[in-house]
């Protein structure tokens, strides 16, 4: 080998040299063909590839995904989907004439049979505008989000959709789409609870809760829908399409399939719904003029709902569809009762006698009352000479201990403890303060959302009422001295400050508590169960549309009191005694009832309202070891508690534990 | 060209204080140089693929370069001599790997990565490094008798047995690139013309067979797709709904970046993703609509300025196995670029080959980097060895 003193690299040998040159000669090739194919690519066919690219365009084709089903716990089907064809337009591909728009809406309005007579159409941030069904819907839609595909009609006649697509040309900016429409078999059947599902909203796309969901998307928008919307709405799939500058298909991109939601199981027993539904409606209708109730039947050791009813009621299958403003303000307004509220949960309400079982556990517990106490009812409470009280009907009880005032639900007696906790520091005394720990004047927590919190009376609040009515008679120019006098009243509150009347009737149940039948059931839930604050849910499990187990839904108590268990024993023996014997205030209402069996601890509660009928309540559990179940019920304008409540809430047990509804057997009992 | 000073034997035992002075400069900045491009490219084409995180596939590719440059500057200082000791290792490694690799949860209908905590092994690109350094030891085995046809046979079927494995999973393209790594050993070891000849035309039967032949008989050797991405180039305008639409939206995206190009803002073929894979196998068409002629230009500078060190650093090897790890890092280099920018450019079939140091992924990265530090260590080791040493000579 021979070495270059310039160069220390051991040389080549020829047959190297050679092969590496035919190497580096296919490499220069091979460079030289790509360089003339970009220059022939890029600078000569530059201006025709770039008009390719700009005519190139996308659309992305949403394809919705079913929402999961919602069952009961048995698994029995209460909603699901149903698939149909809904018929959109799409606003940027309107026609650009105002003249050829009206002949499009004329023409489309005739296939789907709209009306296109102009009526009342308020269009957000514009007004009132008169204009027919289609251009009021699209004015609407561009109004809240520009460039969104409207809606017009859904669940078309597939005839109707043939039609539309071998006529497309006469129909530019029209399009079908596949939708998923609610579907609810059982029509009215704990129809409160679902909630509504609609488009998802402008302020909704921007909460990180919709994460990933498309502008277009349905989404849950009250009721158990909206809590569990997570669950329940699946992923929409994509069709990402390729179209060229008129529109026109020309490719697929790519497309993802839609997932189905997840199917949510209720706690709710279908059987049981059904029939507190019908005994709720009983009651309503064999006590007129009583317009309207509700019922809770739970588990009052773990919150599970099982059964939850408003009356009136509706059937939801018509939201569906989109809902024409006069069938909303049907639904909306006083003399259809508001069906669409659910009572048990949004409605306050002062609860009357049923309200004793909280007064009696603070009495006890702090200090003001004990067990061998007795209190000397003589059918006539007074307060001094301008407020004097009698029980109703002037019943007069004679000596009672707690216990027996139970029992016969005596007002004297609770006035009397009433009287004795009375405390004008802001936040009240000991009933305050139980009744707080009980749940009354705070939302329990229910995975329903639009709960009402309800109003649990003390000092604070009544000054901040005094204020608000303050403030609001200022406004109308109301002097600081005549404030309150009733020259100008806003009707919130009369300036009168807290007095011990207003615990005394804090301690019956009546003034100005308002507590829902829901918070009455968490408070009496806590008597069976000895002291737990459970937090009620509906939803049980998140399974997947197979059935099987996603997730357990199994929120913890909101919290535990302690009650002294001596305590707990009396005032459960006053609510059995009260259930089971003649002279319990629902002793007739269980006549017959196998109480060994299935003892009932029972409140009657009769609430007094201005210029009304009373509103009957009854709150009652039965300590089952294997099924304990709680049911509250209340009827407006149903008279005594006895009379309308107490029957239903027995129909209820007698479903759950004999699975029959058996009788309506209306109290005679009389107690307020 | 930088003259070493004439080393005392005692330096040579111990190179690696000059291991920084005699190390390819040129062969670094061409890497830094492509590195630096993919950067550029991917922050551009991937602003909007990740929500909220603009810099996703930027940073991801950054760690990845860094890691790969770390592993170079460790294999620059090493022997490359000394792998040829663990070929039996290197070997049985690639085709437990691929194997391994089946077990792997499928993505998207493809076996192609192993899952671990931080990274996903692409074991066919791993696969490529090791098969140039155990097949190049494998054939320094048989250094004296190279000429002979089972020489030959033996080399091309060490090859074909890791492209059988991988073409399955699937991963035609790093198939392809195995024989090709395999061929180019044959024609630097010295093997005669004729029996190389004989290799092209038995591999042109053999393309023959399964693209036409077999399916007509009813065998289907690839999986349908496969074939039509492979013919489709022919005729991209057929039809746009199948595989040769990419071709079409990958030629309107070099087209329309015309000679400097549209940029970041009005790439639209990138950012409305008309182009497919655009961070990865047709980055190339993101560079030439986002940075036009010009932009591609740059590129194919760096590949050809890589490419011509790299067959420098042959010539320049101290012994037979220098020569050809070399070699076979070229092919693998050479036959990735000029397939995949090919295959943008509409020359070439689309073969799901990465564009080394360009392409976004981390396999791919390293792998190169490997690559180039192995050439690395050929050009220190030929430089450091004295005068008297020589390199084996190819007989």
């Amino acid at each position: 080998m021979i070495q270059l003193p310039e160069d220390r690299r051991p040389t080549l040998t020829p047959q190297l040299a050679l092969r590496v040159a035919v190497l580096g000669s296919f490499a220069l090739a091979m460079f030289a063909i790509i360089f003339f194919r970009l220059w022939f690519l890029q600078v000569l066919s530059g201006d025709k590839y770039l008009a390719q690219a700009r005519v190139n365009r996308l659309r992305d084709i949403a394809v919705p995904a079913p929402r999961g089903d919602i069952v009961d716990r048995s698994g029995a089907l209460l909603v699901d989907s149903k698939q149909a064809i809904a018929v959109q337009i799409s606003p940027p591909d309107l026609p650009r004439t105002i003249a050829g728009k009206r002949h499009l809406y004329a023409r489309l309005a005739k296939i789907l049979q709209i009306s296109t007579r102009p009526g009342r159409c308020v269009v957000e941030g514009v007004g009132v505008r008169r204009l027919a069904q289609i251009p009021c819907l699209v004015a609407q839609q561009l109004a809240k989000v520009p460039y969104q595909d409207v809606t017009i009609k859904t669940d078309v006649p597939s005839d109707v959709l043939y039609y539309l697509s071998e006529n497309q040309s006469r129909f530019p900016g029209v399009q079908v789409q596949q939708v998923w429409l609610r579907r609810y078999p059982l029509h009215d059947l704990a129809a409160q609870l679902f909630g509504t599902v609609g488009p998802i909203t402008p302020q909704e796309v921007k909460d990180p809760k919709y994460r990933g969901v498309s502008q277009q998307a349905i989404v849950g928008q009250s009721g158990l829908e909206w809590y569990y919307d997570r669950y329940l709405r699946g992923e929409d799939g994509v069709d990402r399409v390729q179209v060229n500058a008129l529109g026109k298909f020309t490719g697929y991109l790519s497309e993802s399939q839609p997932i189905r939601g997840h199917t949510l199981k209720l706690s709710v027993d279908l059987g049981l719904q059904k029939a507190g539904q019908q005994a709720l409606a009983q009651a309503i209708q064999s006590n007129p003029p009583a317009p309207a109730g509700a019922f809770v039947a739970m588990n009052p050791t773990d919150g599970e709902v099982y059964a939850m009813g408003s009356y009136p009621t509706f059937d939801p299958n018509i939201f569906t569809k989109p809902v024409p403003e006069s069938v909303y303000q049907r639904l909306n307004n006083a003399s259809s009762g508001y069906p669409l509220f659910n009572r048990a949960i949004q409605s306050a309400y002062p609860t009357g006698s049923t309200f004793k079982g909280i007064t009696s556990t603070a009495a006890l517990q702090s200090g003001v009352w004990s067990l061998g106490d007795t209190y000397d009812d003589t059918g006539v409470y007074s307060n001094g000479p301008g407020d004097v009280r009698h029980n109703a009907g002037h019943a007069s009880y004679g000596v009672l201990n707690i216990v027996n005032a139970i029992q016969v639900s005596s007002d004297d007696f609770f006035y009397n403890l009433g009287r004795l906790m009375n405390n004008a520091s802001p936040k009240g005394g000991a009933l305050q303060q139980w009744a707080r720990a009980f749940g009354i004047g705070r939302k329990s927590g229910i995975d329903l959302g639009g709960e009402n919190a309800g109003i649990l009376p003390s000092p604070l609040w009544r000054t901040g009422r005094d204020k608000i009515e303050a403030n609001c008679e200022r406004k109308h120019h109301v002097k600081p001295a005549q404030l309150f006098t009733g020259i100008y009243s806003c009707g919130i509150a009369d300036g009168r400050p807290w007095s011990v009347g207003d615990n005394e009737n804090l301690a019956v149940g009546q003034g100005d508590l308002e507590a829902t039948p829901l918070q009455l059931g968490v408070a009496y839930s806590a008597l069976e169960n000895g002291g737990t604050v459970i937090r009620p849910h509906v939803g049980l499990e998140v399974d997947a549309p197979d059935g099987t187990l996603l997730q357990k839904i199994d929120p913890p108590p909101a919290r535990h009191i302690h009650i002294n268990p001596t305590y707990l024993d009396a005032i459960r023996t006053g609510l059995h005694l009260a259930a089971s014997t003649p002279t319990g205030t629902s002793g007739d209402v269980f006549a017959g009832w196998n109480q060994a069996r299935y003892p009932v601890y029972g409140k009657t509660g009769t609430a007094q309202h201005l210029n009304q009928a009373d509103q009957s309540w009854y709150v009652c559990f039965v300590p089952d070891p294997v099924r304990p179940i709680l049911v509250v019920v209340t009827v407006e304008q149903g008279g005594f508690g006895a009379q309308a409540a107490a029957p239903a809430a027995r129909e209820i047990l007698s479903q759950w534990f004999m699975g029959k509804r058996g009788q309506f057997i209306a109290g005679a009992s009389k107690t307020l | 060209m930088s003259v070493t000073p004439i080393q005392a034997p005692e330096e040579v035992a111990t190179p690696r204080a000059r291991v920084l002075t005699v190390f390819d400069p040129l062969l670094m900045l061409a890497a830094f140089g492509l590195v630096a491009c993919s950067l550029v490219t991917l922050k551009g084409a991937t602003r909007n693929v990740m929500h909220g995180q603009p810099l996703y596939y930027v940073e991801r590719q950054a760690v990845y370069a860094a890691i790969g440059l770390f592993i170079a500057l460790v294999l620059m200082r090493v022997d490359y001599s000394r792998l040829r000791e663990y070929k039996f290792a290197m070997y049985g490694l690639i085709i437990a790997l691929n194997i391994v690799v089946f077990g792997a949860p499928a993505v998207r209908g493809s076996h192609r990565w192993i899952p671990l905590p931080f990274f996903q092994v692409q074991s066919s690109e791993f696969g490529k490094a090791l098969l140039i350094a155990s097949l190049a030891a494998f054939a320094v085995d048989r250094a004296r008798r190279l000429h002979e046809r089972r020489t030959t046979a033996r080399i091309m079927l060490l090859a074909l047995i890791p492209a059988m494995i991988v073409i399955p999973q699937p991963d035609l393209g790093t198939g392809l690139v195995y024989v090709a790594i395999a061929f180019t050993m044959l024609v630097f070891a010295g093997t005669s013309w004729k029996q190389l000849t004989a290799l092209a035309a038995l591999f042109v039967i053999a393309v023959t067979l399964v693209l036409a032949v077999a399916p007509a008989l009813g065998v289907h050797v690839l999986k349908p797709y496969q074939v039509q991405r492979l013919t489709g180039f022919l005729n991209p305008s057929h039809d746009p709904r199948n595989q040769t639409y990419n071709i079409t939206q990958s030629l309107i995206a070099i087209g329309s970046g015309g000679k400097t190009g549209r940029g970041v803002a009005h790439a639209t073929q990138t950012t409305l993703h008309f182009l497919p894979e655009n961070q990865t196998d047709f980055i190339f068409a993101v560079v030439g609509e986002t940075y036009g002629f010009v932009g591609a230009a740059i590129v194919l500078s760096l590949y050809a300025l890589l490419i011509w060190r790299a067959l420098r650093i042959l010539t320049m090897a101290k012994n037979l196995y220098g020569t050809l790890i070399a070699g076979g890092i070229l092919a693998m280099i050479m036959f990735q670029v000029f397939v995949n920018v090919g295959m943008t450019i509409g020359i070439m079939p689309i073969t799901g080959v990465p564009l080394p140091l360009m392409s976004y992924g981390g396999s791919s990265v390293l792998v190169t980097f490997i690559a180039l530090g192995l050439l690395q260590s050929i050009h220190v080791q030929a430089r450091v060895s004295s005068a008297g040493k020589g390199r084996a000579l190819i007989s």
